[in-house]
């Protein structure tokens, strides 16, 4: 009840009060991400590999002349790994990451739509304590009965490792 | 007028700076004895320039001050004081000030008045010690010889009849301003001739068809009138008069019966031209340059654009051939086309070669500031020192130019202060007393070298090996060829001096210097010979954004060694190979025991074909000093490659130092040797 009531506030304020989300699947779950950070959906291609570096970073590829990285979420999310198809797709997302504006891809399985999402129907994730991870959960919504999971694109950006290079480099 | 001028700020900085610089240069080529006035009159332009920058954007202190110091070098100019070296330092010193200043004020920072007041002091005492006459009077009698005559008459003012050219509002002058410039020297009245405004249609509004006749009364030095007109004396016909009674009232009658038709006639297009041609269009016309000085420009020669865009016809030429062909493509075509992808080569060589070459920029840049610090470290540390500066033309790229510099100083510094005896050391070594540092650049293979060398002491093996005992940096059991002795002044912690000067000689130098000449992707070398001299060798990538690149091929993978690090490549036989405690793999080259590091383990590649040290090749590469023989599994070929950075969206890798796009489109990395071999001791 209580969420309701701010909810209502929010409303009043913000005449637009939905939120578009691009949605796509690892396995049976869905997940979404803002529309605004999605640069582009590609399909599949080799990468380069970089030494050293968690299996989950695919590697690098030459996106237009830029060197953009490439991550598997299903690996990020310690979900059982699958073969790369000519379906599996690529999307490219990016987010201002540590002052910088940052490009990446992400591996998943396949992009389902895009949905209209109201504000009050997003949900905070649910507490698993250590179990499960949500790190990368920014909330929850339901659409079709279907739960969505929201991810936070800047955190997905945010590498391990990333905040040391950035200090060692002032 | 409603222009911001802040736009206009950095362009007035670069330009203040620039002439600044042409002073100091100046200066410092001033022959006591005999002085060229050509040379004074350059330094007097620069601070002319100066000044009015500084007036128009309401610097007044920096104007002030200026206008002190051009004072002075008029009287130098004119010949009535004699260019003493006191005057000189001074005006250098002035020079530092009013630098400090303007850096004050682009920073935004608060100016140190007491330092230019200390300044103001010294150029005044200059002033008011060496002048035999009264400045004032004189200048008035020497800008215009005939004046004396009139001088009682140019106390009530003076009558400008201004007929600029129509160009004059694309030159960036402005009128109003001007006007306003004069009104603050006394009682302005401005009228203005509007019969040369053609119709609204045939109006240009870029054009300037008015002119002017203007009064200015009270008592006026004639040059404070030149000094306003001085910008556009070029582009205008100017006659200024002194005034009298007489000619005030003729003026005014005739400005009257003029003026009155026109502006009844054609009052429309009038406003149109008072408006535009006042207000508006210098906006236009100086709106274009803060674009070239964003806040990093560059200055290039017109040439080079020039060859640019002939390239580029070039290329347009080829790429219509090429398309043609393919349009009716048939198998005998071929040879055609194989000379069409010929051609398109060499254009797309040529093009890269010419916008590298707008990066370029002569040495000189650098070089300039070197003659000052001589001048200053000479007198400071009592040596006589010429600083001879040799293929100062030599081009480099932009950011080389501004990263060297500092290491360069290091390194003259070091010449000037540890380098260079003492005149009676010299004479009593036999030399001339006079020392001679001699900064050169020149061009050798795809790298830029840069000397420094002295015709000094020398460096002494023995002391520098022994302080390098004394402070512990390397073992007394350690043995050292020549060129190791002579690395040693680059480690931290290492200074020869025997007695520290403020000059130099505390130890952070050297091994900052090898530092920011590594972080460029160059090296320094040492040659000396005791009591002969010394040289350091700099030697730097032409430029920063392609490499010259060795692909290498470890599995499926590619990467790209830097060709400047790479020394040999070896096919080695298993008796070559030793083994240190078991684990870690060395192999002799020509007496030299060099670590073996693979490739394919360190990088983790799984699918490399060469596992055994037979079968694959041993590239021998060189890095930070450290030398390696690198295992893979075969060479693929040299090419140039375009640096990519891997942290814009990445990290920083281990090993790798960037990485660049292959031809057919895929990433490769390119290695960094020292930091492989970090990785491959961890």
């Amino acid at each position: 009840m209580e969420q309701n009531t701010s909810n209502e506030e929010k409303e009043s304020k913000v005449p637009e009060n939905s939120v578009q989300f691009l949605s796509f699947t690892l396995g049976d779950e869905e997940y979404g991400v803002t529309i605004l950070s999605v640069q582009e959906i590609r399909s599949w291609e080799p990468v380069s590999k970089i030494p050293n570096v968690p299996s989950y970073e695919k590697g690098v590829v030459n996106l237009r002349g830029a060197i953009v990285p490439i991550i598997d979420l299903r690996e990020r999310f310690n979900l059982e790994h699958s073969e790369y198809t000519n379906l599996t797709v690529v999307v490219v997302l990016q987010a201002v990451c540590l002052g910088r504006n940052r490009t990446m891809g992400v591996v998943v399985d396949s992009v389902s739509n895009v949905m209209n999402i109201q504000k009050e129907n997003i949900q905070s994730a649910p507490d698993f304590g250590t179990k499960v991870s949500t790190e990368f959960i920014n909330g929850i919504a339901s659409v079709d009965n279907r739960m969505v999971m929201l991810l936070d694109v800047e955190k997905l950006l945010k590498l391990d490792g990333l905040e040391e290079d950035e200090a060692e480099d002032d | 007028m409603s222009i911001d001028m802040a736009q206009f700020h950095q362009v007035f900085f670069e330009e203040s700076f620039e002439g600044l610089a042409v002073m100091e240069s100046g200066l410092l080529n001033l022959d006591m004895g005999d002085v060229d006035s050509e040379e004074i009159n350059t330094i007097f332009r620069a601070a002319h320039s100066i000044k009015g920058g500084s007036g128009t954007f309401g610097f007044n202190a920096v104007a002030e001050f200026t206008h002190l110091m051009e004072t002075l070098l008029d009287e130098m100019r004119d010949g009535r004081r004699q260019v003493t070296q006191t005057a000189v330092d001074v005006l250098l010193g002035s020079v530092d000030c009013l630098t400090e200043m303007l850096t004050a004020i682009q920073a935004e920072d608060e100016i140190d008045e007491g330092s230019v007041n200390n300044h103001k002091n010294a150029l005044e005492v200059e002033l008011n010690g060496g002048a035999v006459e009264a400045p004032v009077e004189v200048t008035s009698a020497a800008s215009e010889p005939a004046s004396s005559v009139i001088t009682v008459e140019s106390g009530l003012g003076w009558k400008i009849s201004f007929s600029p050219h129509t160009n004059l509002l694309k030159t960036g002058n402005d009128p109003v301003r001007m006007f306003r410039e004069l009104a603050e020297l006394g009682d302005l009245e401005v009228f203005v001739d509007m019969q040369g405004v053609p119709s609204l249609l045939d109006l240009d509004p870029e054009d300037c068809h008015l002119s002017w006749t203007l009064l200015l009364k009270g008592e006026i030095e004639r040059s404070d009138i030149d000094d306003i007109f001085d910008w556009v004396e070029d582009e205008c016909d100017l006659s200024i008069q002194p005034l009298t009674e007489e000619v005030e009232r003729e003026t005014i009658n005739e400005i009257e019966e003029a003026a009155t038709p026109v502006e009844t006639v054609k009052p429309a297009s009038v406003e149109v031209v008072k408006a535009d041609g006042n207000e508006d269009k210098p906006v236009a016309a100086k709106a274009k340059k803060p674009k070239a000085a964003a806040s990093s420009s560059i200055r290039v020669d017109t040439s080079k654009i020039d060859t640019l865009i002939n390239m580029v016809g070039e290329l347009v030429i080829t790429q219509s051939m090429l398309s043609l062909v393919g349009e009716h493509f048939s198998i005998d075509k071929i040879d055609q086309l194989k000379t069409g992808l010929i051609q398109l080569e060499r254009h797309t060589r040529e093009l890269q070669e010419s916008v590298m070459n707008i990066r370029m920029m002569p040495i000189s840049f650098v070089f300039s500031r070197f003659p000052r610090l001589a001048h200053d470290l000479s007198s400071k540390l009592n040596k006589k020192i010429e600083l001879k500066l040799v293929g100062e033309h030599t081009e480099v790229d932009k950011t080389v130019v501004e990263l060297i510099s500092d290491p360069l100083v290091h390194l003259v510094r070091n010449s000037l202060d540890h380098g260079i005896e003492m005149p009676a050391d010299r004479v009593a070594a036999g030399k001339p007393e006079t020392g001679t540092v001699t900064l050169e650049a020149y061009h050798r293979g795809g790298n830029i070298v840069i000397e420094v060398k002295d015709d000094g002491k020398g460096l002494n093996k023995e002391s520098l090996r022994n302080k390098a005992i004394e402070k512990g940096l390397i073992d007394e059991s350690t043995i050292l060829t020549d060129k190791q002795t002579y690395e040693l002044i680059f480690m931290a912690g290492f200074s020869t001096a025997e007695q520290l000067t403020d000059v130099s000689g505390r130890g952070v130098g050297m091994d900052v210097v090898r530092r920011n000449i590594q972080s460029l992707g160059g090296t320094i070398e040492i040659i000396s010979e005791l009591g002969v001299g010394s040289t350091m060798a700099i030697h730097l990538p032409l430029t920063l954004a392609i490499l010259d690149g060795q692909s290498i091929a470890v599995g499926d993978a590619t990467y790209i060694v830097p060709l400047g690090s790479i020394i040999e490549s070896v096919k080695i036989t298993n008796d070559m190979v030793n083994r240190v405690a078991g684990k870690g793999e060395t192999f002799r080259l020509r007496n030299e025991y060099l670590p073996i590091v693979r490739l394919h383990e360190i990088f983790h590649v799984e699918s490399a074909k060469a596992t055994n040290l037979m079968e694959g090749l041993l590239v021998v590469v060189e890095g930070q000093g450290v030398r390696c023989g690198l295992f893979v599994d075969d060479l693929l070929g040299q090419q140039q490659v375009v640096i990519k950075s891997l942290e814009a969206n990445y990290r920083r890798v281990e090993g790798v130092s960037s990485a660049t796009i292959l031809g057919d489109g895929s990433v490769a990395l390119i290695l960094d040797i020292p930091g492989l071999v970090r990785l491959s001791n961890q």
